[in-house]
């Protein structure tokens, strides 16, 4: 109930923020402009349609996240409304849930309304619903919901500036991380390679969620994978979201 | 009679500025609030008053020290639902309009909804802003913001209420229905804790006062026990005689046009003043002895400290 209500009140304050229609409206361009994309380019015109789309779904749904994300919790500080909240009977750890969610809400109608614009789109070309689409669109939310939880973390200690730089920071890491897989796997036993696992397991992998490859292109993808990319995003979200609560619970509002 | 809220050597330290330095704000303070009484802390600016207060919500740890509210530790969110809060200059959400905020902030309460329509309805006629109910509270002024700050620190209907300066930014009017809702409540058998600049509400309102100077409780006790009924001086008002047919009787502070202002310190001769008007065919405009009053307890105790 009481995460219910910092969820609806964030949910409300986020859809009043400017900066999400204009990345609504660079998302459906970048979506639409795939179209033009694929007419001048050579090769098979849906997979351009469908590859572009699905790139811009998550790059504004990353910038989505990271923008409004970060000011969520500074903002409540800032303007000293956490004063009204945190005097109720409210735990800290409460009010951290009820931003993220009403914020994952806000990433979810947006995704919504991004992935309408682009099966429309991919329907006026192949004249088919193509469901499959549906499941890169969806790992591409779960990373959003990561990425949220990031943001909401940076944004519990730091001011919107940096913590948009390190959230941008995390997302570029966690999709360059894979390369320290393959490092690995070329890496004979010892020190370095401990030291190397140990990095890869402490850095985000966010190339788990990314299937736009295998579902453009019809590729196999192994049952278990879905599984795992998943059970691997909730544990990682978990994760942040329970140092965003350690950070924010040992603050003092001055 | 039971406490409200109890504070034990609440000691509290910050690290301020670019090169950090530690400043003690809180020093040890104890003081206790009884159950269905006013009290008024007081202080000067910096003294550690909304310290203080932000320690008891929560909001801030102390460094040692308890506190306890209606006997339960303040860590616990439970301690604040019997509570109710309004800061200083009040911030809300400005997009929400008074109705959509008050709903709100019952629903950080877990109310139903029948309880909380009834509740919001009765709230908004309590501080006047049944007709301001759909407006947005970024249209609102200062003081119907704090009318809706007050509003909402009662939509739990609170057995404990804490205001820091609830009548800062209020018009007389305003700050007269404010000091009567305060009197209202105590009435309900609420305890109230509140800080205020203006003393002469305080004085007029409050049961108990303590004093914070510097982190510390310099003074704390009932008003009345405080405030001493004795005369300080009285203050005579005269009109067609000079100042000078009163040397010696008093001290003659302001001569405007035929009036003369006395202040007689000697209680002894007021009479002596008022037998010389009445010779010399003066005439007594006004006569008022001076008790001593909140403020020069308040002056005197931070001068001292």
């Amino acid at each position: 109930m009481k995460i219910g209500a910092i969820a609806g009140i964030t949910f409300k304050e986020a859809k009043r923020d400017r900066i999400l229609y204009l990345l609504f409206f660079f998302a459906a361009l970048g979506i639409g402009g795939a179209r033009v994309l694929a007419i001048l380019t050579v090769g098979d015109r849906v997979k351009i349609i469908k590859d572009v789309g699905l790139a811009s779904i998550s790059l504004f749904g990353v910038l989505m996240a990271i923008l409004i994300g970060t000011g969520l919790v500074y903002k409540e500080i800032d303007k000293k409304t956490i004063f009204t909240l945190l005097s109720k009977p409210l735990h800290r750890a409460e009010f951290i849930l009820g931003k993220f969610l009403g914020l994952v809400l806000t990433l979810f109608v947006m995704t919504l309304f991004m992935s309408l614009i682009f099966l429309a789109i991919v329907y006026a070309h192949t004249l088919k619903v193509e469901g499959t689409l549906l499941v890169a669109v969806g790992y591409i939310f779960l990373e959003l919901v990561l990425i949220t939880a990031v943001a909401i973390l940076f944004s519990s200690f730091s001011t919107p500036i940096l913590s948009s730089l390190f959230a941008l920071a995390f997302y570029l890491i966690g999709h360059l991380s894979w390369g320290l897989e393959l490092i690995l796997k070329k890496m004979t036993p010892g020190a370095g390679r401990t030291l190397v696992r140990a990095l890869y397991a402490v850095l985000p992998d966010l190339e788990n969620f990314n299937f736009r490859t295998e579902v453009v292109h019809g590729l196999p993808i192994p049952p278990g994978i879905y599984f795992s990319s998943a059970l691997y995003g909730v544990c990682y979200t978990a994760f942040i979201l329970g140092l965003a609560v350690l950070v924010f619970r040992r603050r003092d509002f001055i | 009679m039971a406490n409200a809220i109890r504070i034990d050597n609440l000691q509290k330290k910050f690290r301020l500025g670019f090169i950090p330095k530690t400043r003690q704000i809180l020093k040890g303070i104890t003081f206790s609030v009884r159950e269905g009484e006013i009290f008024g802390y007081l202080g000067p600016n910096g003294a550690g008053k909304t310290t203080t207060i932000k320690c008891v919500l929560d909001l801030i740890h102390p460094d040692a020290g308890t506190i306890e509210i209606f006997g339960r530790s303040h860590f616990s969110p439970r301690s604040r639902q019997t509570l109710g809060f309004l800061p200083e200059n009040p911030y809300f959400y400005d997009y929400l309009t008074a109705a959509e905020f008050l709903a709100f902030t019952a629903d950080l309460f877990g109310l139903d909804r029948v309880e909380k329509e009834e509740r919001i309805a009765r709230l908004l006629k309590l501080v006047g802003l049944e007709r301001a109910a759909g407006l947005p509270l970024r249209k609102f002024s200062r003081g119907m913001l704090q009318r809706a700050g007050l509003a909402q620190a009662l939509v739990n209907d609170p057995k404990l209420v804490i205001l820091d300066e609830p009548l800062g930014g209020m018009d007389p009017i305003g700050r007269k229905e404010i000091r009567d809702i305060i009197v209202r409540f105590k009435d309900e058998g609420k305890t109230v804790f509140f800080t205020s600049h203006i003393l002469q509400d305080i004085e007029m309102i409050c049961d108990r006062v303590a004093i914070i100077v510097g982190g510390r409780i310099v003074k704390e006790g009932v008003l009345r026990d405080l405030v001493s009924e004795r005369v300080l001086f009285t203050e005579v008002t005269v009109s067609g005689l000079s100042p000078e047919a009163f040397r010696g009787l008093g001290e003659s502070i302001s001569a405007r046009g035929d009036r003369v202002l006395l202040k007689v310190y000697d209680e002894s001769k007021v009479d002596e003043v008022l037998d010389l008007v009445h010779d010399q065919k003066g005439r007594l405009v006004s006569l008022s002895p001076r008790t001593e009053t909140l403020e020069d307890i308040f002056i005197e105790t931070v001068t001292r400290t």
